[in-house]
């Protein structure tokens, strides 16, 4: 369906100056390349206007005067997103939140922290830390900003253990696509009362709602933590293990495999060696508690079932030298990958967690069914994968073609295993054909009737999630 | 080949108070780990291990509950350990826990060759390693990045010097101590902790050694004198400059070179 928005003039800027002033209201041609793209998805656009926003209240009347002139807002953190999330697809008006980085109240007694949407996700466990306290989202990006994070449901690797961002949402303040401020949630551990829109917020993608404040839920933070690198003499025994592994009496907070060649890369990439890197493929578990007994029971129990599932050794990671020689390779395990090709993209699928093992088989023999390079590590205890196709030196042309040609193999089978396209990442604008195919009509009504009514104009981040 | 490895447990974080009145760093309740500059030298010695076919035997002086990293050598491929244990070897300083050292080095017997850390992370001094030597009466080399090889009884490696690099080659019997990163050192194994969960450490007091004169050991064989422990103070002063790029560069430099963070290099 083609938009049809007003055309952005000088007016609409001088308008938007008399709210927010001239130096936060950046009229396009001053406009930073950065705010065109994100990081991976290969869409770039330029914003008509760049409004950095300091307040609820100026992106409430930004909102408003969009509202009145029917011109498309698209808001943004720090544009680390990797499906085009953030990028302004029909042009308008770009608000960029990250001047709106301010921890506002640490409630010990509630356990939750009040922030602005542009805190960066690094800075939160910075903040509670020293308090006792613990934030267990933890996606890759740490650059990446609270709102960012709680607009595609981050994930990350403790998933296993404590959930993802929407677990963590006790509240939000939200400015709506009329420009009405609305707060949803709180403080409060329950809540039975009607639809629950905070839920709903969270994961939208930008497209119900602008976040302009959160509450998030906090625990006591975990004293004692231990990771385990075991090795095993190949992939398929390695992820099939972890099904046992999870099922132990102690919950792993992370489980993520990788497999030798995405080491050596790594070493490659860091100059530092790895404590190992003699077998093919490793799982990397970690276990969190508040004692040391704790802690220590629950990796010896896992060792053990990890040996009786054919693992060749455990090694372990008890001291932070330790710790840090694991985490700084697997920390670059992307940025290697990147630096080994031309191009990538990314399938960030999510399938039921018995099927991981025949996923991550299935998307490595389509390396051969296309002739392209194919690598994945990740989150094998939550099921959610990261596979990465490589473009080496492949035409435009022939890499679209190859791409999608992989995409469709890995979204089919990922639908038949009962999995969801989308882990972690979001759909944004570059998943978007691949929503579409795996949803039912009546899903897709409901969601388009959701978004009808709270964005009638559908000026709020529009072409993102549906086409 | 047989190898001695000196090893010692150390508090398990950089962040240990000291008591004000005694200024002795408080230990109770701290957690405690292996030396981490101790793992490069045990690594070094599990290469010569895979290698050359060595027979490792690791040292530590230090009470009863220093055995733990003794087990922890163990589940890294450790042979044999070693505990120097006595009440009367307390409060030694870097010459009495290098006389002590040397001692239980000859009661554990014949080593071709010592390995040591560059210096532990709880006393700082990167001085053991090298009075140790000199105690047993035998050569040793410090500042080892790399090793070149051994052949007719011989080991050749690479010395990170200050301002420089160099090659030595030294007989055995020698003492070297290694660098941080000469290998990056393995993880211990769950499957050698089980291995190895009934392996006897053999326990050193001072009636063992060759030399039992109290008098050589701990506070009493120690000419140091500590006065007083204390944090360097830190401080949150800075200075803000303003000007050309050219003119601040240049002072930088100076400021850097006139404070000593820079080494002259000519």
């Amino acid at each position: 369906m083609k938009q049809e928005y007003k055309t952005f003039t000088a007016p609409d800027l001088e308008a938007l100056q008399a709210i927010c002033g001239t130096e936060r209201v950046i009229p396009a041609e001053m406009i930073g390349e950065d705010y065109c793209h994100d990081e991976l998805s290969g869409v770039h656009k330029r914003p008509d206007v760049l409004v950095r926003a300091t307040s609820t209240e100026e992106v409430a009347a930004v909102m408003k005067y969009a509202a009145a002139n029917h011109i498309p807002v698209t808001p943004r953190g720090s544009g680390t997103g990797l499906v085009g999330g953030s990028v302004a697809l029909y042009g308008g008006i770009m608000i960029d939140l990250s001047l709106m980085n301010h921890f506002l109240e640490l409630d010990e007694e509630n356990m939750t922290l009040t922030l602005e949407p542009g805190v960066l996700l690094m800075d939160v466990s910075k903040y509670v830390e020293p308090a006792g306290l613990f934030y267990p989202p933890d996606p890759g990006e740490k650059t990446a900003t609270i709102g960012g994070n709680i607009n595609t449901n981050a994930g990350g690797m403790r998933a296993v253990k404590y959930g993802v961002t929407r677990d963590y949402i006790r509240g939000l303040e939200v400015v709506l696509p009329s420009g009405e401020i609305m707060q949803l949630g709180g403080k409060i551990v329950k809540n039975s009362s009607g639809y629950s829109l905070k839920d709903l917020m969270v994961g939208s993608e930008g497209t119900l709602g602008i976040v302009t404040k959160a509450v998030l839920r906090l625990l006591p933070l975990p004293k004692y933590k231990i990771s385990l690198l075991v090795p095993f003499p190949d992939l398929p025994s390695a992820i099939k293990a972890v099904p046992t592994v999870i099922r132990a009496s102690s919950i792993p907070t992370a489980v993520e495999f990788m497999e030798r060649e995405v080491i050596l890369a790594a070493e490659e990439f860091l100059a530092r060696k790895f404590p190992d890197n003699t077998s093919d493929a490793y799982l990397l578990l970690t276990y969190d508690g508040a004692s040391k007994e704790e802690v220590d029971l629950a990796w010896e129990e896992a060792a053990g079932i990890c040996l009786q599932c054919g693992a060749l050794d455990v090694f372990i990671s008890n001291t932070q030298e330790r710790n840090e020689s694991i985490w700084a390779a697997r920390g670059a395990f992307l940025e290697a990958i990147k630096a080994s090709t031309t191009e990538m993209d990314e399938c960030d699928v999510v399938v039921p967690r018995k099927h991981v093992a025949e996923f991550v088989l299935f998307s490595h023999a389509l390396q051969e069914k296309h002739h392209i390079r194919i690598r994945s590590f990740g989150h094998a205890g939550d099921g959610n994968l990261h596979i990465y196709i490589l473009r080496d030196d492949r035409t435009d042309e022939q890499w679209k073609k190859d791409l999608e040609a992989v995409f469709n193999d890995l979204y089919e089978k990922a639908r038949e295993l009962g999995g969801k396209v989308s882990g972690e990442h979001g759909i944004g604008y570059a998943k978007r054909p691949y929503l579409e195919e795996s949803l039912s009509a009546e899903e897709k009504l409901l969601m388009s009737g959701i978004k009808k009514v709270f964005d009638p104009q559908n000026i709020l981040n529009p072409g993102k999630l549906f086409s | 080949m047989k190898i001695a490895v000196c090893i010692k447990q150390v508090p398990g974080t950089s962040q240990v108070e000291i008591d004000p009145v005694t200024g002795v760093l408080k230990r109770d309740g701290v957690e405690s780990k292996m030396n981490p500059y101790d793992l490069y030298a045990l690594e070094t010695a599990l290469r010569f291990k895979q290698e050359y076919d060595a027979e490792i035997t690791v040292i530590t002086m230090g009470p009863p509950q220093a055995q733990a990293v003794i087990k922890e050598a163990f589940m890294m491929g450790v042979d044999h350990g070693f505990l120097l244990s006595d009440r009367r070897f307390g409060g030694a300083d870097v010459l009495a826990t290098s006389y002590t050292l040397a001692q239980g080095i000859r009661a554990a017997g014949e080593f071709d060759l010592i390995i040591c850390g560059k210096q532990t992370t709880d006393g700082d001094t990167a001085q053991v390693g090298a009075e140790l030597a000199e105690f047993l009466n035998i050569p040793h080399v410090t500042s080892v990045c790399k090793i070149n090889g051994i052949s007719d009884n011989k080991i050749t490696m690479l010395l990170d010097m200050p301002l420089h690099q160099e090659t030595a080659a030294v007989s055995f019997p020698c003492l070297i101590t290694v660098e941080k990163g000469i290998f990056e050192p393995r993880l211990p194994s769950y499957k050698l902790k089980l291995a190895t969960a009934d392996k006897p450490i053999t326990v050193l007091t001072l009636d063992q050694m060759p030399d039992t004169d109290p008098a050589h050991y701990g506070l009493n064989g120690s000419p140091t004198q500590v006065k007083r422990i204390f944090p360097p103070e830190s401080t949150n002063t800075h200075e803000m400059w303003n000007g050309e790029a050219d003119e601040l560069s240049r002072r930088l430099f100076h400021y850097l070179e006139d404070n000593k963070y820079l080494q002259q290099l000519r």
